[in-house]
């Protein structure tokens, strides 16, 4: 054998494995899936078909498309305000914060997460039910009469999910800053740029792929999120996981919740395209 | 530094840490419910939960499954990003983009998509199921850290190997993985702690054994209870103290 | 725009070391002053200190007559061309030039204008809308160039600017260097390690050493009447004769005592200096010349270089009569 078919030999050897996994446990499930999506239930039984029933469900029940419309919702909120808060943070660790203190400090605002992801839920539940801190507080100090109604809303699901993004994109934006090269903010100093200057000018536009990044991971965790919406969210308003898992819940209806799934992968794709031109993914 | 800059670090710092700080204080709650006012400190609930079958059980589940899983994982992707590092094969490319996918994927329709091809085959969920899931998503992650560690020096080293008369099952494993430790090293530690955390691929492929993070889950059906709390401080102090070593640790090498 | 600048006894600290002492200079308005000296002499660290981006722990700058204590860069009339260019990757060429003026609010459409043409001044006419990323080293040095002249400043700084680029293109990029300081007229401080290079495009050459300025002068006179003895050596191979009353291991040559300093190209076959016979250790072709390596007779343990004309190649073992002139005694 050549020493060139040897090598090849070798390579797809040693590839073998993870792409069979990959394939087995991956594409093949995804496939079965999107296959599910156009099955029949008929009683408790799933009949393949090659029906598209369960996307005409979605796109035209209320129920459905309004969970559709609440998960877009909730997670664009999220992106933003969770990046509008995470930029500062970072850029403060970065550039005012000592060199000696900056890992700690960055730690330190990255800590939380290593509490589990269903216990920091959890945790948001007690901060803002009827009894929680936030309502002792309040009414403590006689700013309302009754206890608020914050637990088991949208707004205690952004929250929670905000708290948990913000640390993340103060990881991904910091890592974007520190990669600049200090010599820019100097020359730009240099050329007679102040402070806001340099960072509107040069630091923002050159950080901005990293915030994308950072935006797009968001988008794409907060938007696939069946805890935190669970925990804290109520059970008025359903996002989209919250539905899929309904559906494979109660009536085992597995077609109905691929499509679903289906649904949401078309959006996160969407998400993608629409980013892709600042998108750096290798720079994770 | 500027006033402002200290006020918004110390807003945002409290922020991050406001549920965390109500989780600990209220694990000692002298109480039914861990909510204000604090009553009493008391470990009551530590010993409940330490001693508390199901915890115990679905904990070493949980580090049994996160370490099998992330040594498969990387062995897999050690492997994989090996080969392609080394082997120029045809559609390279594609080959990464098919090995890298399963990370942009939401875990829940992996979790779906295992879920409707094991009922298919009649295989049960149990905790290898889950744990096939788990080297699903970490595998991704593994073959993305080491194939960008692999650089021009460790690949010389690894042709003088062969010059040498090295098989390549020595080149791989007296070479190349000793020159990669540090990549690998931060591979393995990664997936344990997305293995470790991860709940919904766990909640759907397991039924009677689980991991923590499923049973903290079915704690929470039952009610808010100083409980969770413990088992959450617990698991928030053992994984913390776990980065601050590795990060002094690593400071020290640095250094 | 133009100005003078005057550094009074400036010294500069980091931690423990101390990387300036007592510097004192005074440059001319419009003069080209080279700060040479090999790695670690402090060069870069005074360059910084006159554009403001730290500040001596003791002694003044003044620029144009004005202190600077306290003054930051972005208020100082100086400019810098860094070593790594630092040109803006996502603007356009015309963008990153315009960039102090637009800092300055000066009107987009006279911004634009001004940036044409201190490009077409670089040699890169038209490109305004080029990205950095597309051009060569060379061509991105320019850009800093015109960057950095945009704004007129009164001093303009060049730290190791030309260090990043071949021997061919850093000749030719001297020769422009040198072309535009005399165009524009403005201050050129410019920082190297290279000696050829200052000797090149200098006015003024300072040669610095463990953050002293051991001699400074017109690039003929440091090279030909140096100060000191380091000066002597780092401006170009020199041989070193021991000197006491006149004497020295070759016999008497000039009255003096010290260290009696001869260029390679000043010693050859005819000269005031007579150094009498020596072998020919070792010769080699070096196309301008031939280097030479001698050995006295009268001191076999010396060795002296010495640079012969073209034509002469001498076989090693030969026995040649030398001669030396321009010698220079240093303490």
């Amino acid at each position: 054998m050549s020493l060139s078919a040897r090598e090849a030999r070798l390579g797809w050897g040693l590839l073998a494995p993870a792409l069979a996994w990959t394939f087995a446990f991956f594409v093949l499930p995804f496939a079965a899936m999107v296959a599910l999506s156009f099955a029949r239930m008929e009683g408790r039984t799933i009949v393949p078909a090659a029906d598209p029933g369960n996307y005409l469900r979605i796109l035209t029940e209320p129920a459905m498309r309004g969970a559709l419309v609440n998960s877009l919702e909730i997670t664009l909120v999220v992106t933003l305000v969770s990046a509008v808060l995470a930029y500062p943070l970072a850029a403060i660790i970065a550039f005012r914060v000592p060199r000696r203190w900056q890992r700690l400090a960055l730690l330190a605002a990255v800590l939380p997460f290593w509490t589990s992801y269903v216990v920091r839920s959890y945790a948001w539940l007690l901060v803002l039910g009827q009894n929680g801190i936030v309502n002792r507080l309040l009414t403590g100090l006689n700013i309302v009469a009754e206890p608020l109604e914050i637990a088991s809303t949208r707004a205690a699901t952004i929250i929670g999910f905000v708290h948990f993004f913000v640390m993340l994109l103060t990881l991904t934006i910091y890592a974007s800053l520190v990669q600049l090269p200090p010599s820019y903010a100097r020359a730009a100093a240099d050329l007679g740029a102040g402070r806001w200057a340099t960072f509107r000018h040069v630091i923002l536009p050159l950080t901005l792929p990293g915030v994308v990044t950072g935006a797009f991971l968001t988008f794409v965790l907060c938007i696939g999120d069946y805890i935190t919406p669970q925990i804290l969210g109520g059970n008025t308003e359903l996002t989209l996981p919250q539905l899929i898992m309904l559906q494979l819940g109660r009536s085992g209806n597995f077609p109905l919740a691929s499509a679903l799934s289906v649904v949401l992968m078309i959006v996160v794709s969407l998400a993608y395209a629409a980013s892709a031109r600042w998108l750096r993914l290798d720079r994770i | 530094m500027r006033p402002l800059a200290w006020a918004y670090l110390a807003a945002a710092y409290a922020f991050i840490f406001l549920p965390v700080v109500v989780l600990v204080a209220f694990s000692f709650q002298d109480g039914r419910l861990p909510v204000p006012p604090l009553k009493g400190l008391t470990l009551d609930w530590y010993a409940k939960v330490l001693a508390d079958r199901a915890v115990r059980a679905a904990l070493w589940n949980s580090v049994v499954v996160a370490v099998l899983t992330s040594l498969v994982a990387l062995v897999l992707g050690f492997l994989a990003a090996h080969a392609l590092a080394r082997v120029r094969l045809p559609g390279s490319a594609a080959l990464r983009v098919l090995l890298i996918a399963p990370m942009t994927v939401s875990y829940l329709i992996i979790a779906l998509g295992l879920l409707a091809v094991f009922n298919a085959a009649g295989i049960r969920p149990s905790l290898v199921t889950a744990g096939i899931g788990h080297v699903v998503i970490n595998l991704p992650l593994c073959f993305a850290i080491c194939f960008a560690a692999m650089g021009d020096q460790q690949k010389a080293a690894e042709r003088a190997a062969r010059d040498l008369g090295a098989s390549e099952a020595r080149v791989l494993w007296l070479v190349s993985a000793p020159m990669l430790a540090p990549a690998l090293a931060a591979a393995f530690f990664l997936s344990l702690t997305f293995s470790w955390d991860e709940f919904i691929i766990a909640f759907l492929l397991t039924r009677f054994d689980v991991t923590l993070p499923v049973e903290i889950w079915s704690m929470l059906r039952s009610g808010l209870s100083p409980a969770i709390n413990a088992v959450g401080a617990l698991v928030f102090l053992v994984s913390a103290a776990a980065v601050m070593l590795a990060e002094l640790l690593l400071a020290r090498r640095r250094a | 725009m133009t100005a003078g600048l005057t550094i009074e006894g400036v010294s500069q600290r980091f931690g423990a070391t101390e990387v300036l002492h007592d510097v004192s200079l005074a440059i001319a308005a419009g003069e080209f002053v080279v700060l040479l000296g090999p790695s670690g002499c402090g060069k870069t660290t005074l360059l910084n200190l006159i554009a403001g981006f730290a500040e001596p722990s003791r002694g003044r700058i003044l620029i144009g007559g004005r202190d600077m204590a306290g003054i930051p860069p972005r208020d100082r009339p100086t400019t810098t061309v860094f070593q790594d260019y630092a040109l803006f990757p996502h603007m356009t060429l015309g963008d990153n030039v315009a960039f102090g003026l637009r800092m300055r609010g000066v009107g987009r459409a006279e911004r634009r204008a001004r940036a044409a043409a201190m490009l077409e001044l670089v040699g890169l006419a038209g490109r305004d809308g080029a990205r950095p990323h597309e051009l060569s080293g060379g061509q991105r040095q320019r850009v800093a160039l015109a960057r950095a002249l945009a704004v007129e400043p009164e001093v303009l700084l060049l730290d190791e600017p030309l260090g990043a680029l071949d021997l061919k293109l850093r000749r030719a990029m001297q020769e422009e260097l040198k072309a535009i300081q005399r165009r524009v007229g403005t201050t050129f401080v410019h920082v190297t390690h290279d000696q050829e290079e200052a000797m090149a495009i200098a006015d003024r050459v300072v040669v610095m050493n463990a953050g002293r300025i051991e001699d400074e002068g017109p690039p003929r006179q440091v090279y030909l009447r140096p100060r000191t003895l380091f000066s002597a050596g780092f401006m170009g191979e020199v041989n070193r004769i021991p000197l006491d009353g006149g004497l020295s291991p070759l016999g008497a040559l000039v009255p003096g005592n010290g260290t009696l300093c001869l260029r390679p190209e000043a010693i050859g076959t005819e000269g005031p200096v007579a150094l009498g016979p020596a072998r020919v250790v070792e010769a080699a072709f070096f196309g301008t010349h031939v280097r030479a390596r001698f050995a006295p007779l009268a001191a076999p343990a010396m060795q002296l270089v010495v640079y012969l004309p073209q034509t002469a190649l001498p076989e090693p073992g030969a026995v040649m009569d030398l001669f030396a002139r321009d010698p220079v005694i240093l303490p």
